[in-house]
């Protein structure tokens, strides 16, 4: 870790400008802390985007242009899965909830440009689950946790079921009921989102993709993150940045965020958002929210070590901004997202599950 | 590419730079890349095989950091392992500390296929002769880098031994020059040629049994800036006692064969395809099948100089 280039990619996908001084080492602390952090398509088009006012190195621009190549080819091929989606899921005759990465980029916002997506994640009601899934498979999908130990994890507790493999293309979706695990207590209704969700157009596509509402998806953004393991934490806090700057000139957001996410349930990893965003890449948040943000997370008696925890997954990966201590803040994050996500009488007996029993289960 | 020689550092300068926070910074090809290390084999190998290769300045920017460690805790002094880091990241599982210089070189093969993502990237030794390129492509086992090398060692100039880098946009080979990976019985075959072969650090029991590499002319090393025109590809199949039966390729063919060596072309997509098509296009294609060094080599060099 350097103390002196530690924060150089949350500074520069923030502020490009302050590159401006940069020499080779920093810009070396950049590429790699980008790079180890899935941000380097993202971090491409932020100094693209500023133009003349920055000079990028002819060596640095190579890593940035391969970075470009590699998301447009990532793009690609999201279209072409949605249209062999969309094929398959039409009969349904519902709307499937586009989440995450797949709808940023498909609903043209900022957060989708050049990013990498890894699944594809789907939401539809609970009801149609087992058809859409059925559909899947019909077209080519197939299930990847084939232990029964895992489908019942999935299907009893989780918000989505196991991930599903194409047995060609290899492509993974998660198909979600929610947005939340049931078993974190958390219940928003999914009957709303889906209601609340928003049309979008993919090329050669029917008209079966829906995008959350803002207010919805900035909350299940958090909810990823904060209810998650945090182990692309800045990636997923700069999908952060970029909904609530794109969303704040929506009319009625900022009155419905917090609101909203009370109404379902999902109130403290959004006040997490809120602040974090602000704390690291500086978003403009209104002052009245931001208040209201630092008065409720100030009532959580564990937040300050909360805070100092979630600090840690902030930084890259990379040895220019790793250490000892960040690394080991990252492993109680690791434990506190399971905590986080089923009680403890849940919990205990699934972890012993997963130390003892499963690989034994999985040779077998 | 100005910079002096790996060969002008005392072997303390080295071990000191390969201990340093920034590592030993190279010019491999197009590519700075900064190596760390504490394992002396790694020193030893670099000494040995990279002499020729320049120093990157201070103030150049490193593409690649890459580092063989030795492991964490008690590793670092109770049998080392070979740990391979790429910005911090492990792709592999570690080796045997005695491991250290092929893990490097597995390690380098590796951050080039998934980061140079400007090439079409074949698994195959590529050389040049009179400005034009001959491919080798197959998969292990074939002979392609014992083929290489003996064709190295008559004066042709080496691109690679194992990753042909096609321009997406002009079609062009770059070369990325570095030692040839030698396995098993080639590489006593290899040491007994003429052409003074210089071979380094062998490492025993790898998964591709006994491992050791061949440095790489000095005039290849040299002339890693300039890009190369493709016009043959050969896909060479060693096989003991066999007579040498060395045949046109078609098109079609050659264009599969090279698919199914490639390493990024499903990813590149509808580029990747158009590149593929680019490089069939621009070359004539043979199989060769043959039983030793002295049969091949003679019909290659004549295949190689008729007219373009």
């Amino acid at each position: 870790m350097n103390r002196r280039t530690d924060r150089h990619l949350a500074n520069a996908l923030a502020h490009p400008d302050i590159t401006a001084g940069f020499g080779a080492r920093d810009w070396e602390a950049l590429i790699g802390q980008a790079r180890t952090s899935d941000l380097l398509g993202q971090l491409a088009e932020v100094l693209r985007d500023a133009g003349d006012r920055v000079t990028v190195p002819e060596p640095v621009l190579f890593h940035l242009d391969a970075a470009l190549r590699i998301a447009a080819l990532h793009r690609q091929s999201l279209l072409l899965e949605l249209a062999v989606i969309a094929s398959a899921l039409s009969a349904l005759g519902e709307p499937v909830v586009l989440l995450k990465g797949g709808a940023y980029a498909v609903a043209g916002l900022r957060a989708g440009r050049s990013r990498l997506f890894g699944d594809i994640d789907l939401m539809v009601a609970k009801a149609s689950l087992d058809p859409a899934e059925g559909a899947l498979f019909r077209h080519g999908w197939r299930p990847t946790h084939l232990n029964a130990y895992d489908q019942r994890y999935y299907r009893q507790w989780m918000h989505e079921l196991p991930p599903i493999e194409h047995f060609t293309r290899g492509t993974v979706i998660d198909l979600h009921h929610t947005i939340v695990p049931p078993t974190s207590g958390h219940i928003p209704d999914p009957a709303r989102l889906i209601a609340d969700a928003r049309p979008v157009q993919v090329p050669h596509c029917p008209d079966i993709f829906r995008v959350l509402s803002p207010v919805d998806m900035v909350m299940h953004s958090a909810c990823h993150l904060f209810y998650g393991e945090l182990q692309k934490g800045l990636r997923d806090l700069y999908d952060l940045h970029c909904l609530i700057g794109e969303f704040s000139s929506e009319e009625s957001f900022w009155e419905r965020l917090l609101p909203q996410a009370q109404a379902h349930q999902l109130e403290y990893p959004v006040l997490l958002a809120l602040r974090f965003a602000q704390r690291v890449f500086g978003t403009a948040v209104p002052e009245a929210i931001a208040e209201e943000c630092d008065r409720r997370l100030g009532r959580r008696w564990t937040g300050a070590l909360t805070d100092h925890l979630i600090d840690a997954s902030m930084y890259a990966l990379h040895p220019s901004s790793d250490s000892t201590w960040r690394r080991a803040r990252r492993h109680i994050l690791y434990a506190r997202s399971h905590w986080l996500r089923m009680p403890l009488h849940l919990l205990i007996p699934h972890l012993a599950y997963k130390a003892f029993i499963h690989d034994e289960a999985r040779v077998g | 590419m100005s910079g002096a020689p790996l060969s002008s550092l005392s072997r303390s300068d080295l071990q000191d730079r390969l201990r340093a926070p920034d590592g030993l910074r190279l010019h491999i090809g197009r590519f700075v890349t900064g190596i760390r290390s504490r394992h002396a084999q790694v020193a030893d190998g670099l000494a040995t095989l990279y002499a020729d290769y320049r120093l990157a300045d201070d103030d150049t920017f490193c593409d690649y950091a890459v580092e063989v460690g030795r492991g964490d805790g008690l590793r670092t002094f109770v049998r080392p392992q070979s740990v391979f880091r790429f910005e911090g990241m492990q792709p592999f599982k570690p080796l045997p500390g005695d491991q250290a210089f092929a893990m490097l070189e597995w390690g380098l093969n590796w951050v080039f296929t998934n980061h140079a993502q400007h090439y079409l990237i074949i698994h195959a030794a590529v050389l040049e002769r009179d400005g034009q390129g001959l491919i080798l492509a197959a998969p292990p086992g074939s002979g392609k880098s014992t083929l290489c090398a003996g064709l190295a060692l008559r004066g042709w100039r080496l691109l690679s031994d194992e990753l042909a880098m096609v321009g997406l946009e002009d079609g062009l080979l770059l070369p990325l020059p570095r030692p040839v990976s030698l396995k098993n019985r080639s590489i006593d075959i290899v040491r007994g040629l003429p052409g003074d072969p210089v071979i380094g650090p062998m490492a025993h029991d790898t998964a591709k049994g006994t491992v050791a590499h061949l440095k790489p002319p000095r005039s290849s090393v040299e002339e890693a800036l300039s890009r190369v025109q493709p016009r043959w590809v050969v896909l060479p199949k060693f096989e003991t006692g066999s007579e040498c039966a060395v045949q046109p390729m078609g098109r079609a063919r050659m264009f599969m064969s090279l698919v199914s060596n490639a390493f990024n072309y499903p990813r590149l997509g509808v580029t990747g395809f158009q590149a593929m098509g680019r490089l069939v296009e621009a070359c004539d294609g043979y199989t060769a099948r043959y039983g030793s060094l002295d049969q091949i080599v003679p019909v290659l060099e004549s295949i190689c100089s008729r007219p373009a």
